[in-house]
C-alpha cells in the first residue's frame, strides 16, 4: 500500500491545478524521481529465495526427459521445480469468469508449443546460484513441425470467428459496381509491450493466506486467478502492486510464472521472488498478435465510399485463444451503405498473445487509414478532404447517434496547427536536399469502456482527506486525478488529500485497461466524497453542538478546508474544528457506482472479471474517443531512412481530468506509435520458431533522438454518457492511427505505400 | 552467471600474467564483458580489473599523432578536442556508438575488443551451433536471421558482422594496436573469420592493449564517420563509412582518400579500391558513385542483408561528397 501526498506542485500552474481539471502534476513524481518509490519485486524479506525459470529451447513437440541432478547439487538450490515435482494447480477461469474446466493446472510444461514455454525451475538461496543451476538443467524434447507464423504453408486459413463478423447492406455487389475499386493487404508484425520494469513477482505464504508483491493493472482479477489456482478462498489471496513500471495491457492478468513463484513458495515454505530476464519478457507472456487484414473500397468519382469489404486474420497460440478484433475502426471510422469484415485466428507456435495498446483498433486503423489514403490519390482528393467526405454523423455499425464525436473539430484544429493547407498533392513533391519530405494525416478512435468502482473517501480528525481504492497508478496518474477529485468534492486544498492504491485490501476496483480505470475512478471518489461531505453538513446542520446549529440553514458550503454558509452570515469554521465542536474524529463514505440493486455476487462479478463491462453502444448512444494526426516525415533517398520531423495531433477525450496527465499519456501513445511504424518487429527464425531479437539492444524502440516536438491539441468537450465527470479515454487512443498517419507521409514524400509494418530502411531504398 | 574470483592488477605486468591464466579475463568497463556473461557467452573464472592501472587513460596529441590509452573512456575521447579538430571520424565514430551511459563506461582497449552482434552466438541455450563459440559446432545464422549480418569478409564458418564503430576510423587512418611492447597495424589487429572465427584479434592469452596510436595526416584531418540506421541513435549501424580526403593544391584534386566500412563486414574494412579508384581524380558526384560501387566488390549476401549492398555505397559516396563540399 502506498500513500502520496502532495509535497509541491508545480508553481507555474497555480492554485486551479488543484481541482479537476487542473494541470496537477503528478503527486507521485517526486516518490519515483527520488528513488524513494518501491517498486513490488524491491521488497526485503526474511528469507527471500529466488527462483528462476527454465524455458523450452523447441517451439514444438515434447518434454522427453528432464535431468535435474546436476542442478540440484549445485550450490545453495532450494528446490528444482519440473512438471513431476512441482504441486497440482486447478485450473482458473478466463477473464470473463467463465467456470473453467475441472481439469488440474500445471505452469510447467510437458506439452511444448512454443520457444520459451517454462519447463522447470530452480530456487535457491541467491538469484547468482539459481541462475548457475538452472543453466545445468539438461532438457531432452521429441520435437515435431513447428508452424512458425501466419505465412506459414502449415498455417492454413485458420478459424473463423463469427462474432466478429460485421454486414450490412450487400458490401460485394457494391464493390463490384463501384467507378472506383481498391484493394490492399496491410500486415503488422509481432510487437512487444516491452515496460521498463519486467515481470516479475514475490509470493509468501501463511499457512492458507498468499500474499503478492506483483506489478499490476488489476489486483482483483490476478487475486481471483491465483484463489482459483490454489484453492483458496478469493480473500485469503492479497495483490500488493505500489507502482507499476508500465504495462501496456502485459500486466493485467496472473501468469504462469507468478504461479511457479507461488508453487514454489508453497512447497518450500518460503517466500520466493521470481523476475523475468529481458529476454523471457518476449516469450513469458503474449505481445501484440501478427495480423493481415485486405481492405477493399468501391467509391464513386468523388471519392464518397460506396462498399467496404474487409478481412482480417491475427495469430493466436496453438492451445490459447486470443482474437484481436481488426475490424473494430474499418466499422465506424466512415459513413458506408455497404459492408462487411469478418476475421479468422490462426493457430501458430507462439505464447498466446495478449492485450498491448489498443489491441485491436490499433492495427485495425492501419488498414483502414492507409486504405482510405490509397484511395484519395486514386479520386485525386486531398486525403483529409476525402475524410470530410465521408465522415460518418452516427456509427454506421450501430445505427446509434455519437455520444459525443469531435473528430471534425480535430481534424480542423490539427490542420490548421500543421499548415495542412500549404501542402503539394502529389509524391516526391517537396524535398529539402536528399530528403523527401511528406506529410500524412490519419484518424484514430477508441471505444469508452465502463465498468464500476468503488472507494472510501475519510475526512479525518485534522482535517485531511484519504482516499482508498484498490486500483493502481502504473503512470497514468490515478494517484494524481483521484487527489483532484476527493479535494474538489469535499473542498480541500490538494495538500490535505492522501490517496492509497494498490492493495487488493483496499475497496475494490476493475481493470486498468481500456482506458477506463479514470473515468471509472473518478466517478467513484466523486460519490464517496460527496456522501462524506453531505454527512459532514448534515451533522454541522443538525448536531447541537456545531457552531451552525443555531444558523437554521439547510445547506452549508466547504472550501479551502473551511466550512461556512453560502450567505456569508454565519461562523466560518475549519474541518478540523467542526470535527472536535461535533466530537467525531473522522467522517467516512464508501462509495460505489453499481446499480443500486446489485447482489454480492455481482459485485464479485464486476472487480474480478470483464463481463459486467457495459458496452459502449449501451442505451442510446455509441461512445468512443477521437483523435487525428498530422505528421510530417523526411525521408533520406539515399538511405531510406525514415525519421518523424513533425507532429501535430487534435484528439477528443472527451472533458480531461488532467490535461498535463492527459497530454503526457497522448505523447506517449504517439512516440509508441512512431515505433511502431518505423521500429519494432519480432523477428522470427523459421527453422527454430523463436524470437531472436528478445532484448531492447535488437528489439528497438524510438529513442529520444527519434522523437521531434509532438504538439497535442484537446478538442474534447464534456461527455456525460460516457463517464460521471465527462471523460472519455485517454491511455490508449493516441497510439490509434499514429502508423498510417506516418505511413501515409511516407508515401506522400516517397510515392512508395509500405503496407508492411515496420517501415525499415529496406524497404524504401 | 556462475561464481568467479575477482582480482584487482597492481600493475599492467601483474594483469598480463593473471590474464594469462585460463579461464581469466580482463574487465575494462565491463559493458560487453558482463552483457556477455548474461548470455551464458562468457564464463570467466576469473576476472582481472584493470580499471585502476595508472598511466593508461590518457589522450596525447604530438605532431605525428595521437596515442590514446586503453583505459580512456569513449566519451572522453569523444569529446577531447584535439581528436576533434585532427581525427575528426575519430570522435565522430565514437558519439555515434553505443548511449551515453555506455560511452561513459566503456573503455577504447574494451571497444577493440567487442564481439558481434550476432543473435545466435549471444543465445547458447537455444542455439549451440556456432562456430565462433564452439569451433566446428556449424554455423545457426547461415539459413537463418541474417539481416544484421556481414556481406563482406564471410566465410562458411561464420557470417558475423563486426559491430563497431571506433575500428572503422582507425582502420581508415593506419592506426597501430600497442600490446605493450608488441605493435600491430590495426587491419592486421582484426582477423577474417575464415575457418578459425573464435579467433578474432591478433592478441594472445597474456596480451593486453595498453594504448592505440593514430598518425596524424592531412586525410584524417578533413575526415567524417557517417552511420546509417533506422533508429537515430543507439543502434548498431546498417551501413557506416569512415572518410578522409586531402586534395591538391588546387582544391579539386584528390591527393590523398582514406575509405573504410563498418556495418557490412565481418571486420573494420578498408575499401582501398574505392581509394584507388578516385585518387589523383577531380572529386565529381558521378565518379564518386560509380567508384563507391567498389566498396562491395566481392560481396555475398544471404538474403535479408542484401539491402546491405545498396546501401553501403550510397553511404561512402554520400560521405564523400559532404567531405568533398567542405573543401
Ligand atoms: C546495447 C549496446 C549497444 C552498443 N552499441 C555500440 C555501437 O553502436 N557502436 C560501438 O562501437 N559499440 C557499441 N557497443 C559496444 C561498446 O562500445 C563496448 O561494449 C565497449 O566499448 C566495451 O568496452 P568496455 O571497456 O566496457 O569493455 P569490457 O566489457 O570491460 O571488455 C570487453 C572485452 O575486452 C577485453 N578487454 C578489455 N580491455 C582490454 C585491454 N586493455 N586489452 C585486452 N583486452 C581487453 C575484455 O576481457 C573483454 O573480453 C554497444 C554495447 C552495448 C551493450
Ligand atoms: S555467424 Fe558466426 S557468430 Fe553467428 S552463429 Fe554463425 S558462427 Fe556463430
Amino acid at each position: 500500500m502506498t500513500v502520496h501526498n502532495i509535497r509541491h506542485g508545480d508553481a507555474s500552474d497555480g492554485a486551479l491545478a488543484e481541482v479537476v481539471g487542473g494541470r496537477l502534476s503528478r503527486v507521485d513524481g517526486p516518490a519515483k524521481i527520488t528513488g524513494t518509490a518501491k517498486y513490488a519485486v524491491e521488497r526485503q524479506l526474511e528469507g527471500l529465495a529466488y527462483a528462476v525459470l527454465v524455458e523450452s529451447t523447441i517451439a514444438s513437440g515434447k518434454v522427453r526427459e528432464i535431468n535435474a541432478n546436476a542442478a540440484e547439487a549445485a550450490p545453495g538450490v532450494l528446490q528444482v521445480l519440473t512438471p513431476d515435482t512441482i504441486i497440482s494447480l486447478r485450473t482458473a477461469s478466463d477473464w470473463f469468469g467463465t467456470p473453467p474446466p475441472d481439469k488440474p493446472y500445471c505452469p510447467l510444461a510437458r506439452d511444448i508449443t512454443f520457444s520459451g514455454q517454462h519447463v522447470a525451475a530452480v530456487v535457491a538461496e541467491t538469484f547468482e546460484q539459481a541462475v548457475a543451476a538452472a543453466a545445468l538443467i539438461k532438457v531432452s524434447y521429441d520435437e515435431t513441425h513447428a508452424i512458425v507464423d501466419l505465412s506459414d504453408a502449415k498455417a492454413g486459413d485458420g478459424i473463423p470467428i463469427d462474432a466478429m463478423t460485421k454486414e450490412w447492406g450487400d458490401a460485394q455487389a457494391a464493390f463490384a459496381s463501384a467507378p472506383v475499386r481498391i484493394c490492399a493487404a496491410y500486415n503488422t508484425p509481432r510487437e512487444y509491450q516491452a515496460p521498463m520494469e519486467p515481470h516479475g513477482l514475490i509470493a509468501r505464504w501463511e499457512s492458507d493466506r498468499l500474499t503478492v508483491w506483483e506489478p499490476s493493472q488489476w489486483l482483483d482479477g490476478m487475486a481471483r486467478t491465483y484463489a482459483e489456482w490454489f484453492g483458496v478462498p478469493f480473500e485469503n489471496v492479497r495483490l500488493v502492486s505500489p507502482y507499476i513500471g508500465g504495462g501496456f495491457g502485459s500486466k493485467a492478468l496472473a501468469l504462469s510464472h507468478g504461479a511457479v513463484a507461488a508453487c514454489a513458495a508453497k512447497m518450500l515454505g518460503r517466500p520466493v521472488r521470481l523476475v523475468m530476464t529481458r529476454p523471457q519478457t518476449f516469450t513469458g507472456y503474449g505481445g501484440r498478435a501478427a495480423t493481415r487484414q485486405t481492405v477493399t473500397i468501391g467509391a464513386d468519382r468523388q471519392g464518397k465510399i460506396q462498399s467496404i469489404v474487409h478481412r482480417g486474420v491475427n495469430e493466436t497460440s496453438i492451445d490459447g485463444m486470443w482474437v484481436e478484433p481488426l475490424g473494430s475502426v474499418t466499422s465506424i471510422m466512415y459513413a458506408t451503405p455497404n459492408f462487411s469484415s469478418k476475421q479468422n485466428v490462426v493457430r501458430v507456435n507462439s505464447v498466446v498473445p495478449g492485450p498491448m495498446r489498443a489491441p485491436g483498433e490499433n492495427p485495425s486503423a492501419f488498414g483502414i487509414e492507409s486504405a482510405i489514403d490509397e484511395l484519395a490519390y486514386e479520386v485525386g482528393i486531398d486525403p483529409l478532404e476525402i475524410r470530410l467526405r465521408n465522415y460518418a454523423e452516427q456509427d454506421p455499425e450501430a445505427k446509434k447517434a455519437w455520444s459525443t464525436r469531435q473528430l471534425r473539430e480535430a481534424f480542423a484544429a490539427g490542420a490548421e496547427r500543421f499548415g495542412w493547407s500549404r501542402r503539394t498533392p502529389e509524391p516526391r513533391s517537396m524535398r529539402d536536399g536528399n530528403q523527401l519530405i511528406g506529410w500524412g494525416v490519419a484518424a484514430g478512435t477508441y471505444p469508452v469502456r465502463r465498468a464500476y468502482g468503488e472507494a472510501i473517501v475519510r475526512i479525518l480528525a485534522d482535517g485531511s482527506v484519504e482516499v482508498e481504492s484498490s486500483s493502481i497508478d502504473m503512470g497514468q496518474g490515478t494517484y494524481t486525478i483521484l487527489v483532484q477529485t476527493a479535494a474538489e468534492t469535499v473542498g480541500v486544498p490538494a495538500d490535505h488529500v492522501v490517496v492509497k492504491l494498490g492493495d487488493s485490501r483496499l475497496p475494490r476496483a476493475g481493470v486498468a485497461g481500456g482506458s477506463r480505470l479514470a473515468g471509472v475512478m473518478t466517478g467513484a471518489v466523486h460519490k464517496a466524497a460527496t456522501s462524506a461531505l453531505d454527512q459532514l453538513i448534515g451533522l454541522a446542520i443538525s448536531d447541537p453542538r456545531s457552531p451552525f446549529h443555531t444558523l437554521q440553514a439547510n445547506t452549508l458550503v466547504v472550501a479551502n478546508g473551511r466550512m461556512s454558509s453560502p450567505r456569508g452570515d454565519g461562523p466560518d469554521v475549519s474541518i478540523s474544528e467542526l470535527l472536535k465542536s461535533v466530537g467525531r474524529d473522522h467522517i467516512e463514505a464508501t462509495g460505489d457506482t453499481m446499480p443500486a440493486n446489485s447482489t454480492p455476487e455481482d459485485r464479485y462479478k464486476n472487480y474480478t472479471t470483464i463481463a459486467m463491462a457495459l458496452p459502449h453502444t449501451e442505451g442510446d448512444y455509441s461512445r468512443h474517443s477521437w483523435c487525428a494526426h498530422f505528421i510530417e516525415v523526411r525521408v533520406d533517398e539515399d538511405f531510406g531512412t525514415v525519421r518523424v520531423s513533425r507532429v501535430v495531433s487534435a484528439l477528443d477525450s472527451g472533458r480531461l481530468y488532467n490535461p498535463k496527465l492527459a497530454e503526457s499519456q497522448w505523447k506517449g501513445g504517439i512516440i509508441m506509435g512512431i515505433g511502431q511504424a518505423l521500429l519494432e518487429e519480432g523477428i522470427v527464425d523459421r527453422r527454430h520458431g523463436r524470437i531472436v531479437n528478445n532484448n531492447l539492444a535488437d528489439y528497438l524502440v524510438p529513442t529520444n533522438a527519434d522523437i521531434p516536438d509532438i504538439e497535442v491539441i484537446s478538442v474534447g468537450i464534456p461527455d456525460l454518457h460516457s463517464s460521471v465527470l465527462g471523460g472519455k479515454g485517454v491511455g490508449e487512443l493516441a497510439i490509434v492511427g499514429v502508423a498510417p498517419a506516418i505511413a501515409n507521409a511516407v508515401f506522400h514524400a516517397t510515392g512508395k505505400r509500405v503496407r508492411d509494418l515496420p517501415i525499415t530502411l529496406e524497404k524504401l531504398i | 552467471m556462475r561464481d568467479f574470483s575477482y582480482l584487482r592488477a597492481g600493475s599492467v605486468d601483474a594483469a598480463r600474467q593473471a590474464a594469462a591464466l585460463p579461464g581469466a579475463m580482463l574487465f575494462a568497463g565491463g559493458t560487453t564483458l558482463i552483457d556477455l556473461a548474461k548470455c551464458g557467452v562468457a564464463e570467466p573464472e576469473t576476472l582481472v580489473d584493470i580499471t585502476h592501472l595508472k598511466g593508461l587513460n590518457g589522450i596525447e596529441l604530438s605532431e605525428s599523432g595521437a596515442t590514446i590509452g586503453a583505459l580512456a573512456k569513449m566519451s572522453h575521447v569523444a569529446d577531447h578536442d584535439g581528436i576533434k579538430s585532427r581525427f575528426p571520424a575519430v570522435s565522430e565514430a565514437l558519439w555515434q556508438a553505443a548511449s551515453a551511459q555506455i560511452r561513459n563506461m566503456a573503455t577504447i582497449g574494451g571497444n577493440l575488443m567487442q564481439r558481434t552482434r550476432c543473435p545466435y552466438f549471444r543465445d547458447p541455450a537455444n542455439f549451440p551451433a556456432c562456430n565462433k563459440r564452439e569451433p566446428g559446432s556449424g554455423c545457426s545464422a547461415i539459413g537463418g536471421v541474417t539481416r544484421g549480418h556481414a556481406v563482406l569478409g564471410t566465410s562458411e564458418a561464420c557470417i558475423a558482422m563486426y559491430p563497431g564503430d571506433l575500428a572503422v576510423a582507425l582502420v581508415a587512418f593506419d592506426a597501430i594496436v600497442h600490446l605493450g611492447d608488441r605493435q600491430v597495424p590495426v587491419d592486421d589487429f582484426f582477423l577474417l573469420p575464415g575457418t578459425t572465427p573464435d579467433k578474432e584479434h591478433a592478441i594472445e592469452p597474456g596480451e593486453m592493449i595498453t594504448a592505440i596510436e593514430i598518425p596524424g595526416s592531412a586525410s584524417a584531418r578533413r575526415s567524417t564517420y557517417l552511420k546509417i540506421r533506422d533508429r537515430q541513435s543507439y543502434e548498431f549501424a546498417a551501413a557506416s563509412a569512415a572518410i578522409g580526403i586531402e586534395f591538391e593544391a588546387d582544391g579539386r584534386t584528390i591527393r590523398d582518400l582514406r575509405v573504410a566500412l563498418g556495418g557490412v563486414a565481418t571486420k573494420p574494412c578498408r575499401a582501398r579500391a574505392v581509394e584507388d579508384a578516385l585518387k589523383g581524380k577531380m572529386l565529381e558526384p558521378d565518379a564518386v558513385r560509380a567508384a563507391s560501387l567498389l566498396a562491395i566488390e566481392g560481396a555475398v549476401d544471404h538474403g535479408a542483408n542484401h539491402y546491405k549492398l545498396e546501401l553501403a555505397p550510397r553511404v561512402v559516396a554520400r560521405a564523400i561528397l559532404k567531405m568533398g563540399e567542405t573543401a
